[in-house]
């Protein structure tokens, strides 16, 4: 099987720094590792098992309602994740509130649905959802790491800057409020854009 | 097979509703307990975590069990009273702290006659904690509108039903840094030992702008640059105790004769640089 299905999605057209997906999302569960985690765990889950069982029926689906069809999919697999993660880990569901539920709203699943899973087998259309999910996952894990560690001064909630370096026990350190926030994540996804057009060249636009 | 024939495409799409709402429902129906456990340990923890209970759930194997074991060890009882400090029927416990606070939006914009009836239909919660020493706290609740979402908090008040024992804040979706500070042990630690009532009169415990002056037992430090939802904290609790007084005032009278109090110098030291930023 060609190993570029997967590779591809990873890294030369990622969903959020090359198709710019998903960066609502990016943007909203980024502060913090835990969430964060959780969050591209359940996209890579949501994309595979959808993009397999679109691939698996998409010789019966009837072109004229194939969209619905694809959303009635996606939206199963979204609300088994978010029924699970209410039961499982339910600290993790309420910081992620809404946007485990608006997964179904993220372009990297339809748009993955209506141009791969459509037209291929179902191991490859698989194998396709899952790389993107990672693709959206790595993104979302690099943002959260550089977030929690300025912003929180944490990781996975565990301090990782010397309580002693803070201003309040007579140091110097102050965690920078702007990384808990939203904007700076948007900041940040521009600067991983900026890094990736530098270094692959065919992406810049004469 | 012709997939675009009409008969077909609905035929279809209902099989394909069908099933996915067959395979949901089971999926809800299994996991319910699960989830429903996990929202009653929630409303336990802020309850015990307003009086400094249960503190190392967090690190509890088991979390779910570990405090619903605190719970029933602390919690001896619990029952709801209405506006005039009477008892009414009714499980503490799973009365909606919104739809009682629905209820008072819609007091205060009845014309006033209709005011009693609506009055009337209140039920406010009371949690009876019995601590390790034997001491009793009574813990009464909150429930307002911040400025992106719900904020409620819990308030443990001394058998003179005036002194506060401690209190814990909660909140949907504030602003991290800013107005999500209420939630924080060091605005929350803020509350230890401040009165509700200046003698017979009740005085509720203002958040003020600008910071609290030194010593005032009626006043805590407001969040810096969390002014929208200090204000809304300082106006729910405000609201919330103005239909809780007369059942301080019933009980602190009925027998529970008030304690001494801790005087204020002596609580005041501690908490109170930590909101400031």
């Amino acid at each position: 099987m060609d190993k570029k299905i997967f590779t591809t999605p990873i890294f030369t057209a990622n969903p959020v720094t090359v198709l710019v997906l998903g960066i609502c999302s990016a943007l909203a569960v980024t502060a913090k590792m835990q969430p964060a985690c959780i969050m591209a765990l359940s996209v890579t889950i949501v994309t595979g098992c959808s993009s397999f069982l679109v691939s698996l029926i998409r010789n019966t689906i009837p072109n004229r309602i194939r969209i619905i069809i694809q959303l009635v999919v996606v939206a199963l697999f979204v609300i088994l994740v978010d029924q699970i993660l209410k039961a499982y880990v339910y600290e993790i569901s309420k910081q992620l509130s809404v946007y485990v539920g608006l997964i179904i709203t993220n372009c990297i699943l339809m748009g993955r649905i209506e141009a791969f899973a459509l037209g291929n087998k179902p191991i490859p259309s698989f194998i396709d959802g899952i790389a993107n999910g990672m693709g959206y996952g790595i993104i979302l894990i690099a943002i959260a790491f550089v977030r929690e560690l300025f912003g929180f001064g944490t990781l996975f909630g565990h301090q990782i800057i010397p309580l002693s370096w803070y201003a309040s026990n007579g140091g110097f350190y102050e965690n920078n409020g702007l990384f808990s926030m939203a904007p700076m994540a948007l900041i940040l996804v521009g600067i991983v854009v900026w890094i990736q057009r530098s270094i692959q060249k065919n992406l810049q636009e004469k | 097979m012709n997939t675009n024939n009409n008969l077909y495409t609905i035929v279809y799409a209902t099989l394909m509703v069908v099933a996915t709402a067959a395979i949901l429902a089971f999926v809800s129906m299994a996991l319910k307990e699960r989830q429903q456990k996990n929202i009653d340990m929630e409303t336990q923890l802020s309850i015990l975590s307003a009086v400094s209970l249960a503190a190392d759930a967090n690190s509890a194997d088991d979390k779910i069990a570990y405090v619903q074991n605190e719970y029933d060890k602390y919690i001896k009882n619990s029952y709801l009273v209405n506006y005039k400090g009477e008892t009414v029927p009714g499980d503490a416990f799973t009365v909606s702290l919104k739809s009682q606070y629905d209820l008072m939006k819609q007091i205060a914009s009845a014309p006033e006659q209709e005011q009693e009836a609506l009055k009337a239909k209140l039920q406010l919660p009371v949690f009876e904690c019995t601590m390790d020493n034997g001491e009793k706290v009574y813990i009464v609740a909150c429930y307002g509108t911040g400025l992106w979402g719900p904020i409620w908090g819990y308030i443990g008040l001394k058998s003179d039903f005036n002194t506060i024992y401690g209190a814990m804040f909660a909140h949907k979706g504030e602003t991290p840094g800013l107005g999500a500070e209420i939630a924080t042990p060091a605005f929350c630690a803020q509350f230890k030992g401040k009165s509700l009532f200046d003698g017979n009169t009740f005085t509720s415990i203002a958040i003020v702008k600008g910071g609290a002056e030194e010593g005032n037992p009626h006043e805590v430090d407001a969040v810096s640059g969390g002014t929208i939802t200090s204000k809304a904290l300082d106006a729910s609790i405000r609201q919330w105790f103005e239909y809780y007084v007369p059942y301080l005032q019933l009980s602190a009278k009925a027998g529970n004769a008030p304690e001494e109090t801790v005087p204020m110098a002596e609580i005041l030291t501690e908490e109170e640089t930590s909101v400031e930023q």
